[in-house]
């Protein structure tokens, strides 16, 4: 079970979390103006990173609120976390636990 | 004649350290800093920064659940109506949410020397003093269940919980009691 | 006494006797003592058969790494414990012990014939044996195999035990209270950190317990372990747990300890928790695991009487019991000397002792050499001898001319073993850290933790005493969160010795015969190894898996090294090359029960029940499970079945009136300025052009375009809206939309409320609906006119406040009424006695099924699998077809969304008027095919309807709509049903009842 630190309530326990997916991902303002290729790519290509990973995680069983995460994918140690709108952080931020 | 939920709570224990409390007026306020400023000039109401921190004024209570959320604890003698346009007339223009959930969960309380390590039979918070102070309340999971777990005291914790979920989380508490105090 | 016994010493009490049986004969042992130990005090050496050959097997070792002396420990028909490692197994007044793996009986077993059959079961035999005929395997192969293969047999009844769990945080947490755990609690313990501490045997001090040479801080260890334990046990920030397993290191540091708090009882208390899982979170963690001795591997290694040497210690200096009479050493360690060297003052004949190494010199050894025990240097082991118990050995010289000079046997009751040490890092692999090979170690070491962990004493390499406290302290001091006091000093002093030890086989001289054991669990042997790397197999991962070698719950505790040496030297690779198995959790095996805790029977899952549930069931209702939830399914009168009953409350709804329950149905509230264009944003449908007071029937999609909920929606303020969902969609919908809202859409102000369980919801539908409810409902006009389908107003319902909502699902006049929970009940039953001189009827959802099918109302989940348009569920003019976007809308502009041959919803009537289709049924154009069929669509909801008197049927079907009366043909197990396609809405088309 993970320790995964929500940006509001600190490190708390994988329980009362749900995984978002890839974090990013913008919906686009306007999707009519998308072609099939454009809005499907939109809708279901993720990177599956391998490394440091932009993730949405809720804090459904907590304050309930979505953030993101940076993740290693290969070592699930995460590197901060940040507030829905927010900007990435450098990579530089945090260290792992 | 109200039936409460609590109700369905099978076979508490007589011991004084688990059991329901009564009825109360309990309203979901969601809103902005606005609002929710407008509102604590009438009802104790942590501030957003003050996170899962509970402010009590006598027997009114306002629990923070997130940045933009608080659930507010009165009894029940100030029905939801009164205490719904108490806080709106303060609140005003300023947007803002506010349900009656009065009758979507229920209050237990664990209280003792033992009660830290009862919930922890099913919480997978660290609830020692320093970790979870007096004061502390947080949305969280109990096993299966989903509550809102409040200490008031540094032996006295409440327990909100959705009320079909009650008599699951009491009769589990119960059980790990068991396990405590024989 | 027995003459194993010593007359003194040791840890066990001597004034407490304990009678026990093993395989039916009575036996006793001393309080204190494990199963194993008490058996060897009663010169009990066989105490199994082996997997596969069913050799006969004694104890090898002394604690968690045993491989070979399994057993089971019977209390009662349904407590029954397999596989339980003898040398764990404390003892109790009455303990009753089976062997294992043997038939009839553990000295005459039928299977021994497979030993002697063994050149037909090498490694891989099952892999290629079986291969044919195919049609063998299931009806003879498998389960002959499953018969004969397997260790112990679990129970069949129902485990009565309890089993608690817990959760717990410190600041340190120390796995292994030997001298580094003990000392690194100490350490963290004195900066004032919050320290657990587990050992998995019944007291604290490791191999301190066995050890009667050591001095620490003057004490002797058993002393100094005394005084240890009672400085912890005396902190109030410490937890001490014996009998506590670290069965597996979990992410972020979560240790899982599985504790057993009454296996050792001989009367536990009724209700008394057999065990306890506890999942603690460490801030950090110190690994005191310790090292495992290993065996050696030569040719007749697995005869009983054949153990370890430091395990012949631990059962003379602990238990107070010699493993034999005569005894010969074989060793590659000087720690084995110890051991011969306690055994000798314990009065034992050491008749010789046979050193691998080819120079031998050091303190042990020459403590041995002046007792006057001949010590044979350049040794190796010719074979063994002795039917159920070793007899004799014969051991010779190795020289630069060969092997098996010098071929000298030895009459003796016992052969200890002492191959070297290998530490456990089984935790520490668990949690991902790196190993690394030390040549100077001859083994594997922790190099780089992946947590925040670190290993202290035997269990990295640092073996002698002195410098596993040392170790031990570094680490609890550093462990802890801050360091305010000054560093605890121990001084301790343990006669030197060299354990660089040996590894793989011993050499063999060319004309070994005898078997030589590497997995005594699995029973492979130097040949299977070799066979293996014959075949090819190179990586250590295949060797095993082919040979099966450290696959049995020991999971080659003592074997892997020997293992990976022997295949190394055989493909000439040097051993980090030829690589490691994977270290996996548990570290000994762990019961079901205590990863189920508390989670079983009622327990299991929450049941969620509506406020009218109880007055439901006292009715007789047959409930249904829905989700978490109980919701009533029919309420049978005396002597009806589910059909007659439905029929019944159907024709009643139709005809008069029901009451339902639809107290389930979820319910979010939508508040704020910016609710009314959040839901436009949401769902397929318009919002903005609701009037205050009226509802809704909402659809929402995924972005996909494909349905994934539905309901009604009230808007009871120009900024507040009630949103009904599914019952089970509720709190998938309500994520559903906190993302939205959060992440997408925050410039919207609004908010969500979950408010499911704030109202009871009652259901009242049928012609009658509105007479029924005129002395019930207060404050407002219930006429048509007033409050016309899909409308909602606020009103006092048999006194209480709440809403009423003019809606239905089954066609019907009928209305929601929504109370606060607590007055459900009370509501429920008012509206129940108004009804009664209508006739009111209460119904269940198996009604509110057929009702709503015979009107096509589709049902999220059921007529839909995640893949229905709107457009698709004939839900097209739902649809706000002006709104710029909407969640979903793009996905169903593609063209293949809107091809005209896309399943669509329709109504299915069986031609016959009769036969009742199977729901998940397939439709097909054509009758009388053989697969591969052709088959155009599938039937997803069937009732008998009672109005119509005629089966009826929804179904998915390709270009559905275009089809309307044509025949299909429903393949069934009684063969195809002609069926017509029509229209899904079967009873009143033109909506005129619902609109009363």
């Amino acid at each position: 079970m993970l320790l995964i630190p929500c940006p509001h309530c600190g490190e708390r326990p994988e329980i009362e979390f749900t995984y978002g997916g890839e974090a990013h991902l913008v919906r686009p303002a306007d999707p009519s103006t998308l072609d099939d290729a454009a809005w499907a790519d939109y809708l279901y290509m993720r990177t599956n990173t391998k490394g440091v990973h932009a993730e949405r995680w809720r804090h459904a069983r907590g304050c309930g609120r979505f953030f993101n995460a940076l993740r290693d994918t290969t070592t699930d140690q995460f590197l901060g976390s940040y507030r829905i709108g927010e900007p990435k952080p450098a990579l530089s931020m945090g260290e792992p636990r | 004649m109200p039936e409460s939920a609590v109700r369905d709570v099978p076979e508490l224990p007589s011991a004084a350290w688990l059991g329901p409390l009564p009825p109360a007026t309990r309203l979901a306020f969601q809103g902005g800093s606005a609002a929710r400023a407008a509102a604590a000039r009438i009802f104790p109401l942590p501030d957003a920064q003050d996170v899962c921190r509970a402010r009590r004024d006598g027997d009114r209570a306002g629990l923070w659940l997130g940045p933009d959320e608080c659930l507010l604890i009165a009894p029940a003698t100030t029905g939801a109506a009164s205490l719904l346009g108490e806080l709106r007339a303060a609140i005003g223009t300023n947007a803002h949410s506010l349900v009656d959930v009065s009758h979507r969960q229920v209050g237990l309380e664990v209280r003792g020397p033992l009660a830290e390590r009862i919930l922890n039979g099913a919480c997978a918070l660290d609830l020692s003093l320093d970790r979870f102070p007096v004061g502390m309340c947080t949305r969280t999971a109990f096993a299966k269940a989903e509550i809102v777990l409040w200490r008031t005291e540094a032996q006295h914790f409440q327990v909100e919980v959705w009320r079909s979920f009650a008599p699951y989380v009491a009769a589990l508490l119960q059980e790990i009691a068991r396990d405590y105090v024989g | 006494m027995s003459r194993w016994r010593t007359a003194s010493g040791g840890r066990i009490d001597r004034t407490r006797a304990l009678a026990f049986r093993f395989d039916g004969v009575r036996y006793e042992g001393l309080a204190g003592d494990t199963l194993a130990s008490a058996l060897l005090a009663n010169g009990v050496h066989l105490v199994g058969r082996s997997f596969k050959y069913h050799r006969p097997r004694g104890i090898v070792t002394a604690g968690a790494e045993e491989p070979s002396a399994l057993v089971a420990v019977r209390r009662d028909g349904a407590r029954e414990t397999p596989n339980l490692r003898a040398t764990q197994v404390e003892l109790y007044e009455g303990l009753d012990a089976l062997s294992q793996n043997r038939w009839p009986s553990l000295a005459r077993d039928v299977g021994r014939i497979n030993d002697w059959l063994s050149p037909l079961f090498p490694a891989g035999f099952y892999y290629k044996t079986f291969m044919w005929p195919k049609s063998a395997w299931k009806s003879v192969y498998e389960p002959v195999i499953r018969r004969a293969a397997g260790l112990g047999v679990a129970p069949t009844e129902p485990d009565p035990d309890r089993y608690a769990q817990c959760y717990a945080h410190c600041d340190v947490l120390v796995v292994g209270a030997g001298p580094a755990g003990l000392a690194a609690a100490l350490a963290a313990a004195d900066q004032g950190a919050r320290v657990m501490i587990c050992d998995e045997q019944s007291e604290f001090g490791g191999s301190l317990l066995a050890d009667r040479h050591a001095t620490i801080d003057g004490a002797s260890a058993a002393a100094w372990v005394a005084r240890a334990v009672a400085d912890l046990a005396a902190h109030p920030r410490v937890v001490c747990l014996t009998r506590t397993t670290a069965f597996g290191y979990f992410p972020h540091n979560l240790i899982g300890l599985a504790e057993r708090l009454t296996d050792h009882l001989d009367a536990p208390a009724p209700q008394a928790a057999r065990e306890r899982l506890w999942q603690v979170r460490a801030r950090s963690v110190v690994l005191a695991t310790g090292a495992v001795e290993r065996p050696l591997v030569f040719p007749g290694n697995d005869r009983p009487g054949v153990m370890l040497a430091g395990a012949a210690r631990t059962y003379l200096n602990r238990y107070g019991v010699r493993v034999g009479d005569r005894v010969v050493l074989v060793t590659a360690t000087d720690a084995g000397y110890q051991a011969a060297i306690d055994l000798r003052d314990a009065g034992v004949a050491v008749v010789g002792i046979a050193d691998l190494r080819p120079t031998v010199s050091g303190e042990l050894p020459a403590a041995a050499r002046a007792a006057g025990i001949e010590v044979t240097e350049s040794a190796t082991v010719l074979g063994t001898s002795g039917n159920r118990r070793v007899a004799g050995i014969t051991i010779a010289r190795t020289t630069s001319a060969g092997t098996g000079g010098d071929r000298r046997t030895l009459a003796c009751d016992a052969v200890l073993m002492s191959g070297g040490f290998t530490p456990s890092v089984h935790l520490f692999s668990q949690s991902r850290g790196k190993l690394r090979w030390s040549d100077d170690h001859q083994a594997f070491l922790p190099d780089r933790s992946a947590e925040r962990e670190r290993s202290a004493g035997a269990c990295r390499g640092a073996t002698d005493l002195a410098a596993a406290i040392a170790d031990g302290l570094e680490a609890g001091a550093e462990s802890a969160p801050t360091r305010t006091a000054a560093a605890r000093r121990i001084t301790a002093r343990s006669p030197r010795s060299a354990d660089r030890g040996y590894l793989g086989a011993v050499p063999l001289a060319s004309d070994a015969s005898q078997k030589s054991f590497v997995d005594w669990q699995h029973d492979v042997t130097i040949k299977d190894l070799a066979i293996a790397t014959r075949e090819g197999f190179r990586s250590i991962e295949h060797v095993k898996r082919f040979t099966t070698m450290g696959m049995a719950t020991d999971q080659g505790k003592t074997s892997n090294l020997n293992a990976l040496a022997i295949v190394a030297r055989a493909i000439d690779a040097p051993i980090p090359s030829v690589g490691l198995t994977t270290f996996r959790m548990p570290y000994t095996p762990t019961t079901f029960g205590a990863f189920a805790g508390p989670s079983r029977g009622d327990l299991f899952d929450p049941v969620r029940r509506t406020p009218i549930h109880a007055w439901a069931a006292a009715a007789g209702a047959v409930f249904e499970d829905v989700g978490m939830w109980k919701r009533a399914r029919y309420f049978p009168e005396r002597g009806e079945d589910m059909h007659a009953a439905v029929a019944r409350e159907c024709r009643a709804v139709r005809s008069a009136c029901g009451l339902f329950d639809a107290s389930t149905l979820g319910k979010i509230e939508v508040v704020g300025p910016g609710a009314a264009e959040f839901l436009e944003r949401l769902y397929v449908n318009s919002w903005a052009n609701l009037g205050v007071g009226r509802c809704r029937y909402g659809i929402l999609c995924r972005e996909d375009g494909f349905i994934y909920d539905d309901g009604v929606i009230a808007r009871l303020a120009a900024d507040r809206f009630h949103v009904t969902t599914t019952t089970g969609g509720a709190p998938r919908v309500l994520a559903m939309m906190e993302d939205y809202r959060q992440t997408e859409w925050p410039d919207l102000e609004v908010w969500l409320t979950s408010t499911t369980e704030q109202w009871a919801v009652i259901a009242v539908q049928g012609p009658d609906a509105r007479e029924v409810l005129r002395g019930c409902v207060e404050g407002i006009d219930l006429d048509a006119a007033a409050l016309p389908h899909m409308s909602v107003a606020a009103a006092r319902i048999c006194g209480i406040e709440g809403l009423v909502m003019r809606v239905s699902f089954s066609g019907e006049l009928g209305y929601e009424l929504n109370v606060p929970a607590d007055h459900g009940l009370g509501v429920w039953k008012a509206v129940h006695a108004a009804g009664a001189a209508h006739g009111i009827t209460c119904y269940g959802t198996e009604t509110m099924h057929v009702l709503r099918a015979e009107k096509g109302y589709i049902i999220v989940g059921q007529d839909t699998d995640g893949t229905v348009t709107p457009d698709d569920a004939g839900l097209s003019w739902a649809v706000g077809r002006k709104k710029p976007d909407f969640v979903g809308r793009r996905s169903l502009q593609r063209q293949s969304m809107q091809a005209p041959d896309r399943k669509q919803l329709v109504g299915l009537r069986p031609r016959d008027g009769r036969t009742l289709l199977d729901e998940g049924a397939q439709v097909a154009e054509r009758p009388d095919q053989r697969p591969p069929m052709r088959l155009v669509g599938h039937v997803t909801s069937s009732y008998q309807s009672a109005v119509l008197g005629v089966p009826i049927a929804l179904a998915m079907v390709a270009g559905g709509r275009a089809r309307l009366g044509q025949t299909l043909y429903i393949p069934m197990p009684g063969g195809d049903v002609e069926v017509e396609v029509v229209s899904p809405v079967f009873y009143d088309p033109k909506g005129e009842r619902i609109n009363a």
